[in-house]
């Protein structure tokens, strides 16, 4: 048994936390989310020259990665084009991935249709006819900073290249300024049959769950570290209001989530990258630990800091907005507690 | 990273399943659990049994009867143990508490004298920290030792003191430096129970059980070298003892939240009082999913801490943690555990649902929180000694 990462995985993360802390402070973060285009390509180009894109990387690398570029916010399409994109892209568009010229992205949301990967490739609608797609698909991550989106159709999965066909990006106001959703409205578009089939959609679902648990992982940390920081500092009453147990035992609730969080999400990314027995179990408790515990940490840090974080001027909002994105994808907690119930108690009468 | 056994792990497993099987019988887990303690004679006999096939000690040095194996080993042996349902061996202070101490800071000879019967279970630990006036703030303690001659007199009373009425050793905090700071007057002895002048009276808890106890010390008189560190270092000696029963805890906490959600599991599949089975209730489900998801994290985080236990020999802090989660998850399970049987949970004599189990658990679990460092002394150390947050005393 080896429950530790390895020393080359710990490096990749360290220059990770390193090249984040430097290039992208919570400042830069913001003055990004704030601008118009949401990102920047000059980072998408940086990210490939790290090795970020790198089709050797496994999931384990990933997942160090996304707990980082969680802890960060990093407002570039690395989730979407490495957690929801990854096993389906082909030959071509991962080399140009990780070249850093492309992005992707995945389409499986409908209206009264598919809400999660899990069941896109039963219901969605989106129909293919003649190398076209037509149909429309709701709360595309990162739609608007995507060169590509992979859109589950009814008999397969195509590539959309949206740089060539930008009518079919429409824009929504999202919360979460870092990863915005957008609908893709197809009307004949061009697209690529992908040779994946919609099969894969089970392991996508599998890895971008796993990687998710990460990425809030990295939420509920950076909502500890900010916490603890303002904690230590802020003084109230002549003292110091981390010696009021009031706070600090709301500090420690925060630091015991976040830890639960951890071990969850690393079992469930080690349990997918070896296609273990208990993959879909640890993928179904990731899911609901990390989304609801990622959501308590920045509650908690909220409601330390007082007014100034409940203000938009405060870095906490858009963690806590992320860690809702992570709370509602795939489905809220309840549903993956109802599959491990399955598992443990059979049927339901 | 790789959560599987490597090869002398699953071979160690494989004895082990075995083994228990044989010395338990198959079908030992699928019993109906009774409140199902055995009586101390029989306790003691199946420590002996553990000891004697190598299942105690897997962790110590082979010098002093241990296994000498690395710590996983020492995860495997309580989730098979769980996995069985297995009963505990008799010495849980010993082992958890006493035991570590002795190895750090004892000399070559109380190495020899008290580890092997330890780990055999013929000789019981138990410890007095606690006094009336003194539970969380330990170093407040004022039951005294005065040097005279070559021996130490030992007059005060401890209290919560968990198997005192069985034990014949006592891990023993007194005061025998009143001039000095309240932490730096304090000494770490080892008492012998069975010395003239100690008295142990039996406490009932809210379970009606007698499971710890008031011991009284007069003019007992303890051999000089029975002491651990120098005179004055009982504050350090006792930190290295809470350090061990709050991180090598974890894995039995964890067996211990295995065994409890296996039976809830159980308990929830049979038709309940009103002839419904709770497992088609949407919202048991749900709850039940939640209690084998904190159950996972605990022991990942476990696992986890490993590592750093591997790499220093100590276990960090992060213990108080494991102690923390697991303690809130047993009450929150043994209640709704409690629940389901509605009015039935009332009743605890001959006949009474999986005789009174769920409701001893429940009551037992109440103690959970308070016992090893309440709730709120755990937070305080997270928040102060992991998260770094200032003191708040």
């Amino acid at each position: 048994m080896d429950f530790a990462f390895s020393s080359d995985q710990e490096l990749l993360r360290a220059a990770a936390r390193d090249y984040l802390a430097d290039r992208m402070s919570n400042d830069r973060m913001v003055a990004l989310a704030e601008s118009e285009a949401g990102t920047d390509p000059a980072d998408w180009k940086a990210i490939a020259g790290l090795g970020w894109l790198d089709p050797e990387l496994g999931l384990l690398e990933h997942a160090v990665l996304a707990e980082e570029t969680g802890y960060a916010l990093l407002p570039a399409p690395w989730f979407s084009t490495v957690a929801l994109t990854w096993p389906l892209l082909d030959d071509e568009l991962r080399g140009a991935v990780a070249a850093g010229e492309r992005s992707a992205t995945l389409a499986w949301a409908e209206s009264g249709g598919p809400t999660t990967i899990a069941d896109a490739a039963a219901r969605s609608t989106v129909k293919a006819a003649g190398g076209a797609l037509t149909g429309t698909k709701l709360t595309v991550p990162d739609l608007t900073s995507v060169t590509d989106v992979v859109v589950v159709a009814t008999d397969g999965l195509y590539a959309v290249d949206v740089t060539a066909n930008p009518g079919v990006v429409v824009p929504r106001s999202t919360i979460d300024k870092t990863r915005r959703l957008g609908e893709l409205h197809l009307d004949g578009t061009p697209a690529r049959k992908l040779d994946a089939s919609l099969d894969a959609l089970a392991d996508v679902r599998r890895r971008a769950v796993a990687l998710a648990a990460c990425e809030a992982t990295g939420v509920a940390q950076r909502a500890l570290d900010i916490v603890a920081g303002y904690t230590k500092e802020r003084q109230q009453f002549g003292r110091v209001i981390g010696t009021y147990q009031g706070v600090s035992h709301r500090v420690a609730n925060t630091f015991v989530a976040t830890q639960l969080t951890r071990s969850i999400a690393y079992w469930a990314a080690w349990a997918v990258s070896a296609d273990d027995a208990q993959a879909d179990l640890s993928v179904a408790a990731a899911k609901a630990t990390a989304g609801e515990n990622s959501v308590f940490a920045c509650e908690q840090a909220i409601q330390c800091h007082g007014g100034i974080g409940f203000t938009y001027e405060h870095v906490l909002h858009r963690y806590y907005k992320r860690a809702q994105w992570i709370n509602g994808f795939e489905g809220p907690g309840r549903k993956h507690r109802a599959a491990i119930a399955e598992e443990l108690l059979g049927p339901a009468a | 990273m790789d959560f599987r056994d490597t090869p002398e792990e699953a071979a160690f497993r494989a004895d082990l399943r075995a083994w228990l099987e044989g010395a338990l019988g198959k079908d030992w887990a699928d019993q109906a659990p009774t409140v199902g303690r055995w009586n101390e004679a029989e306790s003691r006999a199946w420590s002996k049994k553990l000891y004697d096939a190598g299942y105690v000690g897997i962790t110590w040095p082979k010098e002093y009867g241990g296994g000498g194996h690395p710590h996983e080993f020492q995860g495997i042996f309580l989730e098979e143990s769980a996995r069985m349902s297995a009963p505990d061996h008799i010495g849980g202070i010993g082992l958890g508490m006493a035991g570590p101490t002795i190895i750090a800071w004892g000399t070559d000879e109380q190495k020899k004298r008290y580890l092997a019967p330890l780990l055999s279970g013929e000789e019981v630990w138990c410890q007095g920290f606690s006094e009336p006036g003194s539970g969380s703030d330990m170093g407040a303690a004022k039951t005294r030792a005065v040097l005279d001659g070559d021996e130490w007199v030992v007059n005060g009373q401890k209290v919560w003191s968990s198997w005192a009425h069985i034990a014949d050793w006592c891990i023993l905090v007194v005061r025998t430096d009143p001039e000095a700071e309240k932490h730096r007057g304090l000494s770490y002895l080892l008492v012998d129970m069975h010395s003239p002048g100690v008295e142990v009276r039996p406490l009932r808890q809210i379970t009606g059980d007698p499971e710890f106890n008031e011991i009284f010390f007069t003019d007992v008189r303890v051999p000089r070298e029975s002491i651990l560190g120098q005179p004055g270092d009982g504050w350090n000696v006792a930190m290295t003892t809470l350090l061990h029963e709050r991180g090598t805890l974890g894995f039995a906490l964890t067996a211990g939240l295995e065994k409890a959600v296996n039976r809830l599991v159980q308990l929830a599949k049979e038709p309940g009082p009103d002839g419904t089975r709770p497992a088609d209730d949407p919202v048991v489900r749900d709850q039940i999913a939640q209690f084998w998801i904190d159950l996972q994290g605990l022991r990942f985080t476990n696992y986890r801490a490993l590592t750093s236990l591997q790499k220093t020999g100590v276990p960090g802090p992060e213990g108080s943690m494991a102690k923390l989660h697991w303690s809130e998850t047993n009450q929150r399970l043994t209640s709704f555990a409690q629940n389901l049987l509605g009015l039935t949970a009332q009743l605890d004599g001959d006949g009474a649902w999986w005789d009174g189990f769920w409701t001893y658990m429940q009551l037992r679990s109440r103690g959970n929180t308070i016992e090893a460092g309440t709730s709120e002394i755990l937070r305080n150390i997270i928040a102060e000694r992991v998260v770094g947050l200032p003191k708040s005393r």
